[in-house]
């Protein structure tokens, strides 16, 4: 069943992930057996006993009590079976170990946020040592949202007003594609976020320098990265289309009317307070509902960003 | 005149005038609109509900294009979103939960009974009127700001974002009065209007299923109704219910909207399971194989499947304990289907099958429908559905038994009872390659979405990742292939509609009242008191009178 574990599964990259797929495997076989024995029977039968003209009788057969019994037992056995297996994995699934580290996980539209408990803060990226089990303890502040991981199996809504948690214990060393589960609206298809999953010596070392590759990188692609991955291109287009806020195509330099009337011109300075105080000046015509990105962009992230817009133009 | 079950004439005998019947008299367009025969309303029904089906179906063909390339292919996300809840919301509300028994239940069922009307004929007028409008309620909200949360309409989601949600919500609500009208209608119909001798034993399986659905349409429906009041009351006057931020919880909107919508489920389902109940045996000419665990079976789904809706919320945030005991009673309530099926199947066994359109869509309901429940078991388990809930996967499992059944089912219906309606044979060959299109169509649109869940493409995305796109694509096609099949089956039963009057009574040699009078019936169904004389699916005491 190799093939069809490659075929049909995302990359097994959790301790958890196996059980999940050796059931998935289980109600497949079941599945095909069941499909086969009742359309290979519908089809049969309507060859064999197709209608040979309008004298033809059929016997007149009630019902037979010894297989009606057999095949509500049987199949409720298999049912059985697959409660108890599910409510084994889903068990494991739910109960984090002891000694999980601990990241908290805030989500709104349409961005991931992750708090480790040192303070490191980081948006839509979370880096991980393989092999220790991880407990994400998620909000939302505004509707719901879900965090779904297909290489790890692991999946849960992330409710406004209170906690959920999911936890997985990673196996395999690269990056793992999360998705946001739960319609959230707008930019719910573009709620993605990343888990890497570093060794030892790459993990300590990217919670002290960040991203190796970052640091080498020109700050105008810096800024793209940033306005890639850090959630701007939900709002913010490139080629001059309106967005949930202004595009960045020419705005560099121009004179911006303010919902208060003033108006700004669109410099360094502006932008950096943009980005750090969203809600302190609002584009004329534009709702205020970009969030804050204090302490969630490295210095170089905000100087890449200027330099991107710089370059739009 | 046969007032028993009997002679069931051949095609091709020359049959008896028509020209006097329930569409020809009396004449004209207030005859309609202040009619209380539940044919005429059956018709009106069938009109209102094929054309949200066609609305329904031009939304779901916009989805699969935008879906053939991974970023933007012919509309924004805003408009997407609206296009997805427009399809899900007509489909649901205007097509499938009325179909079948709306539209074929109202003008079969009292046929089936040997009864001349329903029960309160005038209640069966006005539930018309109010699924109208109901209807264009939920249609108008494209002109006042649309709505963009989903047929589900999750909070708190849906009471913060802008546009029509609280006109969709007020739309929900007027045509769950529709929906409870129908069912109060049926219930009292079944109970008080079956011909002498017709026993609960001896009615068809159809009228079980029926009966078992109008439970559930009036057990549930003012669940979901004040739900909706309670969501127009949040958005309107911030009572919080729901929202977090007033205090509320989002995850209770979710307990209320599945205590409806799973039971809705069968709503949607029983009804399908009844028209296959009724194809099986005529068109195998052979009695039903396991009359009672059949209508027994309709009678365990509709009372377990109050007890199964927290198996949508696994992952919601709804207690570990609550889910468990869901998935459980879930895998309880496969059992009545399961036992659906392969009675279905046995009683195909040593029939004389004839393969016309009808038995054709009742075999795509076989394969089918069997596909939508045994995939139901990998979301039914635990551990599975953590993985596959809310995607793709999901979407395929649900289309399978939506459309894959009651769709099926329901199209097989309406080829079967449309010489009965219209009096016109529709034209065979093109309604059998329809049908195969379909199945075909279907199947490659559907199938490949169980595909792509398990991969992890996420339901409800505007935007995907390349890796998913040859999958989407392949999708795509198949949607044209299942549009084109719905097109020539439209077209094999419209053309007929130009035709004289051609059909017999009874066509396909079926053991129902139904086929007892004239196609298309007389005003009164039938020109004597109906009796009873022998258990539905009786198919002995045809013998010598099938030879003439």
């Amino acid at each position: 069943m190799t093939w069809f574990r490659n075929f049909m599964m995302p990359l097994e990259a959790s301790t958890t992930a196996r059980d999940i797929d050796d059931l998935y495997i289980f109600i497949t076989i079941i599945s095909v057996f069941f499909f086969v024995l009742v359309g290979g029977m519908a089809i049969i039968f309507a060859m064999k006993y197709r209608r040979k003209g309008v004298n033809e009788i059929t016997p007149h057969i009630t019902h037979h009590l010894g297989m009606e019994v057999t095949w509500s037992i049987i199949p409720l056995i298999i049912c059985l079976v697959v409660f108890f297996w599910g409510f084994r994995g889903f068990v494991r699934a739910n109960v984090p170990p002891g000694d999980a580290m601990e990241i908290q996980v805030t989500a709104k539209k349409w961005v991931w946020q992750f708090e480790y408990p040192d303070g490191t803060r980081t948006l839509n990226d979370i880096h991980v040592p393989i092999g220790k089990p991880v407990r994400l303890v998620m909000t939302s502040e505004d509707v719901l949202h879900s965090f779904f991981v297909p290489n790890f199996r692991i999946k849960h809504d992330v409710v406004p007003g209170r906690y959920t948690q999911v936890w997985f214990n990673p196996t395999k060393v690269g990056v793992h594609q999360v998705f946001c589960a739960e319609y959230c609206g707008k930019g719910h298809s573009d709620m993605l976020a990343k888990v890497h999953v570093d060794d030892d010596a790459a993990y300590e070392k990217w919670l002290q320098e960040g991203d190796e590759e970052m640091k080498k990188m020109p700050l105008k692609d810096l800024g793209q990265m940033v306005w890639e991955n850090k959630g701007c291109s939900t709002c913010h287009s490139l080629d001059g289309t309106r967005g949930t806020g202004p595009s960045w195509k020419g705005i560099w330099g121009k004179q911006e009317l303010l919902s208060t009337g003033k108006s700004v011109l669109v410099d360094e300075n502006y932008v950096r307070t943009s980005i750090l105080d969203p809600q302190k000046d609002i584009v004329n015509g534009f709702e205020g509902v970009m969030p804050t990105f204090q302490g969630l962009l490295r210095e170089r992230e905000i100087k890449g960003a200027i330099e991107f817009i710089k370059s739009l133009k | 005149m046969g007032h028993t079950v009997s002679v069931p004439a051949a095609r091709g005998v020359a049959h008896e005038d028509v020209s006097v019947n329930y569409l020809t008299y009396p004449k004209g367009l207030k005859s309609w609109l202040t009619t209380i025969d539940h044919k005429r309303i059956g018709i009106m029904y069938l009109a209102f509900v094929m054309t949200s089906f066609f609305v329904g179906g031009i939304f779901a063909l916009l989805i699969r294009i935008e879906l053939l390339t991974p970023k933007q292919t012919i509309m924004t996300a805003e408009t997407y979103n609206r296009v997805f809840t427009l399809h899900g919301a007509i489909m649901v509300f205007l097509f499938i939960i009325p179909s079948i028994p709306a539209a074929l239940g109202n003008f079969v069922l009292p046929l089936m009974l040997g009864a001349k009307d329903v029960a309160f004929p005038r209640l069966n007028l006005a539930s018309l009127y109010i699924y109208v409008i109901g209807a264009v309620m939920a249609v108008s909200s494209i002109v006042f700001g649309a709505v963009d949360t989903g047929w589900t309409f999750y909070t708190p989601y849906s009471t913060t974002t802008s546009g029509a949600v609280g006109l969709m919500a007020m739309a929900v609500f007027v045509l769950g009065f529709s929906s409870v009208f129908t069912g109060i209608n049926f219930i009292a119909t079944v109970h008080t209007l079956r011909a002498p001798g017709m026993t609960w034993f001896r009615m068809p399986l159809f009228v079980w299923s029926i009966y078992a659905t109008a439970v559930i349409q009036v057990l549930a429906t003012p669940v979901l109704g004040i739900t909706m009041v309670l969501l127009v009351m949040e958005r309107a006057f911030g009572i919080g219910i729901f929202d977090p931020k007033l205090g509320g919880d989002p995850v209770l909107f979710q307990h209320f909207f599945w205590f409806y919508s799973h039971p809705a489920v069968y709503i949607m389902i029983v009804p399908g399971m009844a028209i296959i109940s009724e194809l099986i045996p005529t068109f195998s000419h052979k009695t039903i194989f396991g009359y009672r665990a059949i209508a027994f079976s309709s009678v365990a789904i509709a009372l377990l499947g109050f007890l199964v809706w927290g198996h949508h919320m696994f992952v919601s945030g709804q207690s570990e304990l609550a889910t468990t005991i869901f998935s459980f009673l879930t895998f309880l309530i496969a059992i009545p289907s399961g036992v659906k099926v392969f009675n279905w199947t046995a009683t195909m066994y040593r029939g004389s099958i004839s393969l016309d359109t009808p038995m054709l869509y009742a075999i795509s309901f076989l394969l089918l429908f069997t596909i939508g429940g045994l995939t139901g078991i990998y979301l039914g388990a635990l551990s599975t559905d953590i993985h596959l809930t809310d995607t793709y996967f999901v979407v395929a499992h649900f289309h399978y038994v939506m459309m894959g059944g009651t769709v099926i089912a329901f199209l097989g219906g309406l080829h079967y009872w449309w010489p009965k309606m219209f009096g016109r044979m529709y034209n065979e060959k093109i309604a059998r390659i329809g049908c195969i299109l379909v199945f075909i169509g279907f199947n490659m649109t559907f199938f490949t979405q169980f595909i792509l869940g398990t991969r992890g493409m996420p339901r409800r995305y505007y935007n995907y990742l390349d890796q998913f796109q040859q999958l989407h694509v392949f999708s795509t096609f198949g949607s044209w292939v299942l549009g084109t099949g719905l097109i020539l089956a439209a077209v094999s039963m419209l053309s007929s509609l130009r035709k004289p009057y051609d059909a017999p009574r009874n066509p396909w040699g079926g053991s129902t009242l139904e086929w007892e009078t004239q196609s298309p019936p007389i005003e009164h169904n039938f020109d004597q008191d109906m009796v009873l004389k022998h258990a539905p699916y009786d198919y002995r005491p045809l013998r010598e009178e099938t030879s003439l």
